[in-house]
């Protein structure tokens, strides 16, 4: 044993001492993640305010964990909540199960399902980690209707799924949501990727 | 065995007569001959992919996605042919796309044009998970598209009829729906319409605007088996996917075919029935009550706690431990004849708010001083019941109860049909099977009008009758089932049936005495006084076997299973040989030694004040021959015991209700028609565990066979049936004891027989109106009985104009497992009273117009439709669904063969 033993265990400490300081001050501040961090989903909408769910479930069958339960519903002309025949009516994702791997993402058919960044999932209350359709929901933005409401952007799903994209490519559009929902480039078609 | 195809003829094994030796995909096979390629390849484990073709349809070669490559003597077919329509040949060589380029390629590009115009929508397309489409698109189909084009268009879905939606992009042009419904249905309601891509699938409603939409009780089977999602269901649209879906198989619960079927559930509630393959049974087709009527377990009367009445008159929620002391209690008390107390049953409310009012009750009740005490309990445990169900009431009531006074029949019964099922049914085993209808030369229904009351056997028959076999149907008109089994009609009068049997056209009497002919009676038989002797009668003349087909599912085990007032259990006759094996099989010293009461001498009983107490099952008041008495009884009765699964009009009257499981959550066995044991598991176990995907969500309800054995426990005495296995088992060890020489059926002119006789209409062959209103026109032998003159005067009374009355109940007429189901309620024949053109002008009746049809009790007002029957004979059906609820021609006074007064409405107000 050498006299300096003792001393080069400091070592460590002295030299991080001039670091910099790892710890995070979070809840204070919050951590910004990587743009593509797998956060809580979100169900979009069409420009007009419709759901682009269409209930197809193929998202809950992609689930491995079996995290997803959805079930249809049948739009009428009288309450339409997604532009073509068929919505989700039931939609509910429970977060004690959901690994946030994301396959769900990409099964959705009508990029419905995207997630946002939101990581804070933690709750004091096994129910209420089931996310159903409302907390799931996309905010409305100026120029969206809460639906049920008739289809606004044409006559029929086609000219959704025509027409929407292109709106959402539209300069002003993309301002809008990026000041309405920050953390969520997801939710605007088009823009990622 | 590969061996080079050229050299195959001369080598291997003889060829076995009949067969032909051809190479598939380089295997050396024998086939029979007349097979179609398609099937060889199945048997050889080469899946050709296809759409049109099916195994139970004709073959069509409507799709082209069959393609193959056919060499003969040598030489290459210059095209690749339909495997599914091109029959095997000595030396023919096949080369499927497993070998061959060119049948791959045709494939690809049948798939391709195919895909066209289809409108890739399976995201939402109900068939997504489970279509034929997209999985031979993945494997006979290119992955990229060269279309980009504009696809032609349709409104969708376009609805064919209320449980039936049409969608015509999706459509492949397959035709096994029009071909279903031609061929095996036929109902001819859908055809392939226009030309070139606008070419689709329609109804006369969807080409002109107007007109008849698809109306058949088996257009359910068009969904199951359109290759893609084109037919889809109403009732099912968008519930779920196929994979969050568990399939269980089960038997068809809604009448005695003992259908397989299979039902997918999710979460406790099944969203869908589907036929099961049986080829013994019912081959892979269902009628659309099996299919479409399943929510009646989910309905909101379903009762899922014991109620109990309170001493405020009340029903209310109870536990099992106190629900089944006060039915014990109760029971016992009314068994040994001790004053029950007054107070329980006498004050009657209605859960839903209408209380029933009470005009006779009370005031009877005052001067009742000094009668003979009311002793015993009359069973009605209804006819729905497993067998292991039937057996529990049947050992329930002579052992918890000391009675004989059982009867599953809810419906017109006799003392006759007591004698003919002792005689023709009970303990008889497996007789007359829908394999032996295909094969017989001559078919006899009678008392059946096969259709609404035994579907799937309709379908068996009308195959026999494409195949050959003549279907002769005992009635009074050319019904549906009639035209679409080959058109014979033996007509005669209501109430003339047994005389009918007994002059036959000559013909056909000759016909059923040769070997396989077959007879078939339905329950109705019990409402024509002689018509069971007749049959009976005429079995034994001519040697044809006798088949028995109730409606409901339950009936033929609560036969066996010793349900009804003079039977035991397999069979047994009530005599003292039975009842001391019997005695000693359970366990007990002595068992009643008298025969027991019908349900109709129950029910009098009851009314009269003579029994004390009722236990009633799954029955449905309105559907007992007198649902006027049937209230009266429950009213008279001191104690009540219902066990049900939903609220019934039995449920007000009820001192204790228990709740019993629906078919899906139970196990057991119906016992259908042929006598064929049809098991099934338990679909949705609600006690199996927590999670949605175990069925938690369903309410536990117990099996009938389990609430009895508990309920006799607390009497004291012991079943065993706590379980339909344990049932099960110990019925199977009672086994079959039927006398060696039963008892002849005694007919209404049999001194035992006390009941009245009313007399045959009289119809000569003059009067019979051989009217053929156009799509009739097949019925090509109307033979017509005649009756002596002075019978004919003995019934026809002026006072009533002389009408008879003739009746049977319609498939779909608003049963209480049809509850919530709309879209099924849509597709029911709509009641009509029918008439022939002569009896309509002499009534002043027009085509169209409401008509008023009238019997003691009541009236009921219908359109007019004319059709070819006797003159002044009138048809309606019996059992009508009214706003108020349903009427039944029973409770209404009218019964068939009986008088009835028919009146046009001349003001032209409706109702
Ligand atoms: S992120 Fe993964 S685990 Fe979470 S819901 Fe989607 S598929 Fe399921
Ligand atoms: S979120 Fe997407 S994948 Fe899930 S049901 Fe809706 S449309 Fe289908
Ligand atoms: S509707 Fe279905 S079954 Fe009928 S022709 Fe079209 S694809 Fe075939
Ligand atoms: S399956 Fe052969 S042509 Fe359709």
């Amino acid at each position: 044993m050498g006299m300096f033993d003792g001393l080069a265990g400091f070592g460590v400490t002295f030299s991080t001492m001039f670091r910099k300081v790892v710890t995070e001050d979070y809840p204070r501040v919050k951590k910004v993640t990587a743009p593509r961090y797998h956060g809580r989903h979100q169900l979009n909408r069409h420009p007009d305010g419709l759901e682009k769910c269409v209930g197809c479930e193929l998202c809950a069958w992609a689930c491995p964990a079996d995290a997803i339960y959805v079930e249809g519903g049948d739009n009428t002309d009288e309450e339409r909540y997604s532009p073509g025949e068929r919505y989700g009516a039931i939609y509910q994702i429970n977060y004690l199960r959901c690994i946030g791997c994301g396959l769900c993402i990409e099964a959705c058919p009508t990029r419905s399902l995207t997630m946002t960044n939101e990581y804070e999932l933690a709750d004091d209350d096994r129910q209420d980690l089931i996310y159903d359709k409302e907390r799931l929901l996309a905010p409305l933005l100026p120029g969206m209707e809460q639906p049920p409401h008739p289809m606004r952007l044409g006559e029929d799903e086609q000219d959704y799924y025509v027409q929407g994209p292109e709106m959402a490519r539209r300069p002003d559009v993309q301002d809008q949501v990026r000041e309405e929902i920050p953390m969520t480039p997801g939710a605007v078609p088009g823009e990622a990727r | 065995m590969t061996q080079a195809p050229e050299k195959t003829d001369a080598e291997g094994p003889p060829i076995r007569e009949g067969h032909v030796r051809l190479t598939i995909d380089d295997q050396v096979v024998d086939a029979p001959q007349g097979e179609l390629i398609i099937r060889t390849c199945e048997r050889l484990g080469i899946v050709v992919p296809r759409f049109c073709d099916h195994p139970l349809l004709d073959p069509a070669g409507a799709c082209r996605q069959c393609l193959v490559e056919v060499e003969m003597g040598g030489r290459k077919m210059p095209k690749p042919q339909a495997s599914c329509t091109m029959t095997v040949a000595q030396d023919m060589v096949v080369n499927t796309q497993m070998t061959s380029p060119v049948a791959d390629k045709a494939q690809q590009g049948v798939m391709e044009l195919l895909l066209i115009n289809h409108p890739l929508d399976c995201p939402i397309c109900d068939k997504g998970g489970e279509c034929p489409l997209q999985n031979q698109a993945m494997s006979s189909g290119r992955a990229e598209s060269r279309f980009v084009e504009e696809k032609r268009t349709f409104a969708k879905p376009l609805p064919i009829s209320d449980e039936v939606l049409l969608d015509r992009e999706r459509c492949v042009l397959c035709q096994r729906c029009t071909r279903f419904s031609r061929q095996i249905a036929g109902d001819q309601f859908i055809e392939l319409l226009e030309r070139g891509a606008h070419q689709q699938i329609g109804t006369e409603e969807t080409a002109f605007g107007e007109g008849e939409d698809f109306q058949s009780y088996f257009s359910g089977n068009t969904i199951q088996i359109c290759p893609v999602g084109a037919l889809t269901s109403a009732s099912y649209r968008f519930r779920s996917r196929p994979f969050d879906l568990v399939s269980t198989a089960g038997v068809a619960e809604h009448d005695s075919s003992g259908a397989a079927v299979r039902r997918d559930w999710r979460r406790g509630a099944v969203t869908r029935v589907l036929a099961g393959d049986d080829p013994e049974v019912n081959e892979e087709w269902i009628d659309d009550k099996t299919r479409f009527a399943f929510r009646y377990a989910q309905a909101a009367g379903r009762i899922t706690r014991p109620l109990v009445r309170g001493d405020d008159g009340e029903l209310h929620e109870a536990s099992w431990t106190d629900a089944l002391e006060r039915a014990a209690s109760l029971l016992v008390a009314a068994r040994d004849g001790e004053v029950v107390s007054e107070a329980p049953s006498q004050t009657l409310s209605v859960r839903n708010g209408t209380s029933i009012t009470e005009d006779s009750g009370d005031s009877a009740d005052d001067e009742e001083t000094e009668r003979e005490p009311k002793r015993g309990v009359g069973v009605l445990p209804g006819g729905r019941l497993t067998v292991e169900d039937a057996y529990a009431y049947a050992k329930f009531a002579r052992l918890a109860l000391g009675t004989n006074d059982i009867d599953a029949r809810a419906r017109a019964h006799s003392g006759e049909e007591l004698d003919f099922l002792a005689a023709h049914v009970a303990g008889t085993g497996l007789g007359v099977t829908y394999a032996d209808l295909e094969e017989a030369s001559t078919v006899l229904t009678v008392a059946l009008e096969v259709e609404e009351e035994a579907p799937v056997v309709f379908l068996r028959l009308r195959k026999a009758a494409r195949q050959g076999t003549a279907v002769h149907h005992l009635g009074q008109w050319s019904t549906p089932a009639v035209v679409k089994t080959g058109g014979h009609l033996v007509a005669c009068a209501p109430g003339g049936e047994p005389a009918a049997l007994d002059a036959l056209p000559d013909a056909l009497a000759e016909a059923l005495t040769r070997p396989g002919a077959v007879v078939l009676v339905g329950e109705r038989a019990a409402e024509v006084p002689g018509l069971y002797a007749a049959v009976s009668a005429l079995a034994g003349r001519s040697g044809a076997k006798v088949a028995w087909i109730p409606r409901r599912a339950g009936e033929r085990g609560a036969v066996d299973a010793g349900a009804l007032p003079t039977l035991l259990p397999g069979g047994r006759p009530i005599d003292d040989v039975a009842r001391a094996q019997l005695a000693s099989t359970w366990g007990v010293t002595e068992l009643p030694a008298t025969p027991g009461r019908d349900a109709a001498a129950i029910l009098r009983a009851a009314a009269a004040g003579e029994l004390a107490g009722l236990v009633v099952g799954g029955v449905e008041i309105a559907d007992l021959p007198d649902p006027v008495l049937a209230r009266e009884a429950l009213r008279a009765a001191d104690v009540v015991v219902s066990l049900e699964q939903a609220h019934s009009e039995v449920t007000p009257y009820a001192d204790v209700v228990l709740p019993v499981a629906p078919v899906v959550n139970k196990s057991g066995t119906f016992r259908n028609w042929e006598g064929r044991d049809r098991r099934f598991a338990t679909t949705i176990d609600p006690s199996g565990g927590s999670s949605g995907r175990v069925g938690g969500t369903a309410a536990i309800t117990l099996p009938d066979c389990r609430v009895l054995d508990t309920l006799a426990v607390e009497m004291d005495v012991d079943l065993f049936t706590q379980t339909p296995e344990v049932a099960a088992a110990e019925l199977e060890r009672l086994g079959v004891a039927r006398p060696a020489r039963p008892a002849p059926v005694r007919g209404p002119d049999h001194p035992d027989r006390p009941e009245g006789h009313h007399a045959a209409l009289v119809v000569t062959e003059e009067e019979y109106l051989v009217a053929t209103p156009a799509g009739l026109a097949e019925v090509d032998v109307v033979s017509v009985v005649e009756v002596d003159d002075e019978e004919r005067a003995a019934t026809t009374s002026d006072a009533d104009g002389g009408l008879r009355l003739a009746t049977w109940r319609q498939l779909l007429d608003g049963g209480s497992l049809l509850v919530d189901e709309p879209e099924l309620a849509g597709t029911a024949r709509p009641p009509k009273i029918r008439v022939s053109t002569a009896t309509a002008q002499r009534l002043d009746l027009h085509e169209d117009d409401v008509a008023t049809l009238a019997g003691p009790r009541g009236e009921l007002h219908l359109e007019v439709e004319l059709a070819d029957l006797p003159v002044d004979v009138v048809w309606a059906p019996a059992r009508v669904v009214e706003p108020g609820g349903a009427v039944t021609l029973a409770g209404l006074g009218l019964t068939h063969g009986g008088p009835v007064r028919v009146t046009g409405s001349h003001d032209g107000s409706q109702r």
